[in-house]
Order: C-alpha cells, then sequence, then structure tokens
C-alpha cells in the first residue's frame, strides 16, 4: 500500500488547516441577492404580460421586500470586507474578467431600480400619503408611465442577479466544488424559487397562490434535476472534483445537505403543495418557510464546502 | 522577460531559514507567512521517500487571482511577478478563494498580502531575500528567457515539475526533482 503523508509549516488565519476565509455574510447575501432577485423576476414578468390586477401580490405587494433584502445584502458583503474603507475601490473600474466586477455594478444598478419599482406602488397601496415634492409626484407620474420600460429592465437584472450569487462561486478556479458552469442556473433557479415561496405567503388571494404553488412546483423539479447533474458532473469529471462530490455523497456534508437542503428544502415543500392543489388545506406558510430554509441552508452549505474542497499535490 | 524559481528538492534540507528571511525582508506580521517548507512522505515504512519543498506564491501566467480581482488590486508587474496594491485592495478575499496554492492570506490590516518575489530587490538587481540566504543553495532564481540566467541552465539540465498543473495557472516556480 502506498501512503503519503503531508506536512506542511504554513499556519496562516483564516487559510490553516482548511481555508475559511469567507463567513456568513457571503451566503446570506447569497440567499438575499436571489431572493430580491426571485421577487423582481416575478413582478416584472406579470407587468409585462399585462396581469398585473391577476397577481396584485406579486407585481404590487411582495416588491416593496426586495430594496430591504437588497440592502441588507449589502450591508453583508460590507462587513465580510476587511479592508472596509477602500470599499469605493469596486466602483472606480470594471473588469469584465471578475464576476465580483460586474456583480457589484449590478447591484449598483439594480437596487435604485427595485427602490422606484416599490415606490411607484406607494400611491395604489397608500392613497392618502404626502409625496411633498412636486418633483417627486412628477418623477412617479412618469415612472408610471414607463412602467413597460422598467419591468424590462427589472427582468434583465434580477436574472443577471440571480446568475451572478452562482456565477461568483464558480469563477474561482481553486475550488473544486464550485468549479461547475450548472452552479449558475442552479442559483438562479434557487432564488426564483425563494421568490415564487415568499409571493405566495404574502398573497391573500386563493387563484394568485395556486399560481405560485405550480410555479414552485416546476421549480423545485428544476432544481432537483440540476443537482443530480451536479454530481453527475463532478463524478465524471477530475480527482479534485470526484472529491468534492464525496463530500455530499458519504462525506462530512451529507446529512446536512440531503436531509436540510432536498428533504426539508424541496421534497417535503413539493409534497405539501401537491396535496394543497389536490384540494386538501395545507397552512401556507408550512412549505413557503421550509423553502425558504432550504435555500439558505443550500447556500451556507455551498459557500462552507466549496472552501474545504482544493486541489491536492 | 519571465521572472522564475527552481527549487531543488533534493537539496533543501527544510530549515526554514527561507521563510525566517522572507518575514524579516518583507516584515511580515508574526504568525504569518508568506513562504512555507512542506515535506510529504510517500510510501510504507520502510521503503519511503522523502520530498522537501520550500513553497510561495507561483507567479502564475495564467493568475486567477489577477483575474477575479474586482478593483484591478492585484495584477502583473514587469516579469509577470504578481502583487497587490495595497490602497487597492478591498479586503473581498476572491483572490484567496481563487488561488490552488492558498499562497495568499488576509494581513491583519485588511489588505492581502502574499510573495512578491522580492521585487523590491530585484528592481535593485539583487535576489529574492529567500533564495540569498538558503544555505544549501538549492535555489536558482532568473530571467527564463535569457537562455544563461542561472534558472534557465538548471532547468535545462534537471527534470523538473510544477504544482497542480492541472489547475491550468501555468505556474512559474519550478521544483528540481
Amino acid at each position: 500500500m502506498n501512503e503519503e503523508l503531508f506536512i506542511s509549516g504554513r499556519d496562516n488565519l483564516n487559510i490553516d488547516p482548511v481555508l475559511h476565509i469567507w463567513h456568513w455574510q457571503i451566503p446570506v447575501y447569497l440567499f438575499l441577492g436571489g431572493l430580491a432577485a426571485g421577487l423582481l423576476f416575478f413582478a416584472s414578468l406579470y407587468t409585462i404580460q399585462n396581469k398585473d390586477k391577476e397577481y396584485r401580490t406579486a407585481v404590487k405587494i411582495a416588491p416593496f421586500l426586495a430594496p430591504f433584502a437588497l440592502i441588507l445584502g449589502l450591508i453583508a458583503l460590507f462587513l465580510d470586507l476587511k479592508h472596509k474603507l477602500f470599499f469605493w475601490q469596486l466602483y472606480t473600474t470594471i473588469r469584465l474578467e471578475s464576476p465580483m466586477s460586474w456583480g457589484a455594478w449590478t447591484l449598483m444598478i439594480i437596487t435604485p431600480l427595485s427602490m422606484i419599482w416599490a415606490a411607484s406602488y406607494i400611491k395604489e397601496i397608500f392613497p392618502n400619503w404626502d409625496w411633498k415634492f412636486k418633483w417627486l409626484i412628477q418623477f412617479d407620474k412618469w415612472v408610471v408611465k414607463n412602467r413597460k420600460v422598467f419591468a424590462w429592465l427589472n427582468i434583465y437584472y434580477a436574472i443577471i442577479l440571480g446568475v451572478y450569487t452562482g456565477i461568483l462561486l464558480s469563477a474561482f478556479n481553486a475550488r473544486p466544488l464550485w468549479n461547475t458552469s450548472l452552479l449558475g442556473p442552479l442559483f438562479l433557479v434557487s432564488g426564483l424559487s425563494t421568490g415564487a415561496a415568499t409571493i405566495m405567503w404574502m398573497s391573500k388571494d386563493q387563484a394568485e397562490r395556486k399560481m405560485f404553488s405550480k410555479i414552485d412546483l416546476i421549480l423545485i423539479g428544476i432544481e432537483l434535476f440540476f443537482i443530480v447533474h451536479l454530481f453527475m458532473g463532478f463524478l465524471a469529471s477530475s480527482q479534485v472534483q470526484i472529491e468534492a462530490a464525496n463530500l455530499f455523497l458519504g462525506g462530512e456534508y451529507t446529512a446536512m445537505f440531503w436531509i436540510f437542503v432536498v428533504g426539508i428544502g424541496l421534497i417535503i415543500p413539493a409534497v405539501l403543495e401537491t396535496l394543497e392543489l389536490l384540494g386538501k388545506h395545507i397552512p401556507v406558510f408550512v412549505p413557503a418557510t421550509l423553502i425558504l430554509i432550504g435555500g439558505l441552508v443550500f447556500r451556507f452549505i455551498m459557500v462552507d464546502a466549496g472552501q474545504v474542497t482544493r486541489y491536492l499535490y | 522577460m519571465r521572472y522564475a524559481m527552481a527549487i531543488d528538492t533534493r537539496k533543501c534540507v527544510g530549515c526554514s531559514d527561507c521563510v525566517v528571511a522572507c518575514q524579516t525582508e518583507n516584515n511580515v506580521p508574526i504568525g504569518y507567512c508568506r513562504d512555507w517548507i512542506v515535506e510529504t512522505v510517500a510510501g510504507t515504512y520502510p521503503n519511503v521517500e522523502i520530498e522537501l519543498r520550500s513553497e510561495r506564491c507561483n507567479h502564475c501566467d495564467n493568475s486567477p487571482c489577477v483575474r477575479c480581482c474586482p478593483t484591478g488590486a492585484s495584477h502583473y508587474e514587469e516579469g509577470g511577478i504578481v502583487t497587490v496594491h495595497h490602497n487597492e485592495c478591498i479586503g473581498c478575499g476572491a483572490c484567496i478563494q481563487s488561488c490552488p496554492y492558498d499562497a495568499r492570506y488576509s494581513h491583519p490590516e485588511g489588505y492581502v498580502d502574499k510573495c512578491t518575489f522580492c521585487l523590491h530587490r530585484v528592481e535593485k538587481g539583487q535576489k529574492p531575500a529567500c533564495v540569498s540566504v538558503c544555505p544549501t543553495k538549492c535555489m536558482y532564481f532568473g530571467d527564463l528567457d535569457d537562455p544563461n540566467s542561472e534558472v534557465s541552465v538548471v532547468m535545462r539540465n534537471r527534470n523538473h515539475k510544477v504544482l497542480a498543473p492541472e489547475a491550468g495557472t501555468k505556474p512559474h516556480i519550478f521544483y528540481l526533482t
């Protein structure tokens, strides 16, 4: 038998023995970013399709959460920076090679867009709101008139934001678990699913709830399909990626991933939503919370496990 | 011009003199290091083979750290040396995540720090601190584009390898085997 012993004299903080440079801030941001992307996607989609009357919660109410989610996410990102006072350096350059650079610019654009979207519905929801300034009233009128343009901008940036949360990770060469282009679509679908679950939860309208239940079921199906393909891809790849997959197929993340992400976050809510559609009464917050918890845990596991995987030499 | 380093794994005794020299020369904060010694023992006793390596940033041709940096703080200097502009670095950790050699660390002051091939010495025509102190003279430094530099000569005459070539980074630290 050939054994190999590896002894390193390096002991840098947060690098050794296992890389752990990203803590809770990054998964929290990835979750909030995905959620905001999901909320804005559905709001814009149904505006473009002229269904804003049928899906009132999706178009007019749920998007109020998006700016808050984005701002909390940005705060988390800021807390993660270790050279905080230099954060503005992000906005002195655009580096297309670096997903983090165009992600930072995407956030710079979509955060104000989400605020404008939410603010333009204040009048409809709180008719007695006093706007005080004339230019604000005019700006509001202009936004309402150009609603479709804003919807197109929003849907475009929401998709970029959703994909970005995954691509951010897959751009890092050194972490085999992240080195897959599937991560972008997987994080996008997961983000849309958390958005749909939130809308379903907030909606008081039976028809809208049913619709988002159905959407969520489809998204969960796609997510499961992606997860299976993720592991198939890893297992057919190089040794470092086989080892990355094995963390979830018998390794230390197995129980956490399959119970919390796949079981509680995907399969149980899918079963509950199917029962609901078949006519059984299930309190809507149960599947919705489970999906949100699953989405959050998924991001924590991916960020944490990714940092464990590395090249061996 | 393309700076590179060749390190003789058969001459290295793992004394860590290169590590101490680097920490002194570059004021590396206590508890951190820019270069380090790795010892691998392969086989089953008594049939074992030991390899000692002095490791550091590989100053790759295709550096993932430079590609991932959102501000351009990580960049190539003349001769392919990869360094970090401290006042452009935001400490996001992207480069640390992207380095297959884990050669970067987060400096207590916030920015990311790493081996610079002692750029400040090389510019003056001196060798990096680690190379100049090595008691067994197992390290060679120089310009790969110059066929007569000591690193080019030693690489012509000896078998050599790089670490994790499958990562596609085209590293420029060569280990003579």
